[in-house]
């Protein structure tokens, strides 16, 4: 999984529910079907939430990593 | 985001409930927002917002109280009362405020709850009403303002967020009986 390359960042430290949800599905949209978003929140709720979200839009989590209190995430656009 | 302004929304116009029902594989959420408390509203559009997000249909169907979230003459002066919450106020960074809860009837108080919760939630960057509002509309959410709220309370189609469709029990749960998960709020 080390051949993940970023294509864009998006940044929802700080942010709570719905907001990392909100601003994912947003920013997937703006980049190409193939590309990455990885996305950084401190929301504990973010993994599920993630997971859930890559689930129901299909956009699958590439791989997520936390520590620190900082979740990261990586998805591809599919569609 | 929809440039929320000084605060004329307009919702996606709304197909009728009957052709809705057709022809789509998303999942669909069917909301009733019956209060219209600031804090009653949040978890409407937290749960409507999420929805949206994860590429659902989302319909509300607002009614009673409810029915203030896209009045025009009220949406943007929606209060949190304190009377009659024993849960009120929140432990605030932390600490627990003890506060007698018959001292909600104390004139003010409910501007400063009001105050209060707009505050905590800005704390912790949450969106206010309006931009939670207008993550709604370009999600896609539809509104639909309850008939027969609008004719006990008096409440005129002019008045109703511009793309807000009127209509009755029987409409929605149309709507409705076709959703893959309906919330009563």
């Amino acid at each position: 999984m080390n051949d993940i390359t970023t294509d864009q960042l998006l940044d929802c430290s700080g942010l709570l529910c719905p907001m990392p949800v909100v601003k994912t599905s947003q920013a997937i949209k703006t980049i190409e079907v193939g590309q990455v978003l990885e996305m950084v929140a401190t929301d504990p709720g973010a993994p599920l939430d993630m997971e859930a979200w890559a689930r129901q839009t299909g956009h699958p989590l590439l791989k997520q990593t936390a520590g620190d209190g900082e979740y990261r995430f990586w998805f591809r656009r599919t569609k | 985001m929809t440039d929320v302004g000084e605060r004329t929304f307009t919702a996606p116009t709304a197909d009728t409930p009957m052709e809705q029902t057709s022809g789509s594989d998303r999942k669909r959420m069917a909301l009733v927002a019956s209060k219209g408390g600031l804090d009653e509203v949040f978890p409407v559009l937290i749960m409507a917002t999420t929805a949206a997000a994860l590429d659902w249909e989302v319909g509300i169907f607002c009614t009673f109280y409810g029915l203030d979230m896209i009045n025009e003459k009220r949406m943007h002066k929606l209060k949190v009362s304190p009377i009659g919450n024993p849960a009120a106020p929140p432990p605030l960074k932390g600490r627990e405020i003890g506060m007698p809860t018959f001292l909600g009837i104390i004139p003010g108080m409910t501007k400063m709850a009001t105050w209060m919760m707009k505050g905590w939630m800005s704390d912790s960057k949450m969106p206010d009403f309006e931009e939670m509002m207008a993550i709604c509309i370009d999600g896609g959410v539809k509104f639909y303002a309850c008939a027969t709220t609008m004719g006990v309370m008096n409440v005129k189609q002019e008045d109703i967020m511009k793309g807000a469709t009127c209509l009755g029990a029987a409409a929605f749960l149309d709507f409705a009986a076709d959703a893959d998960l309906a919330l009563f709020i």
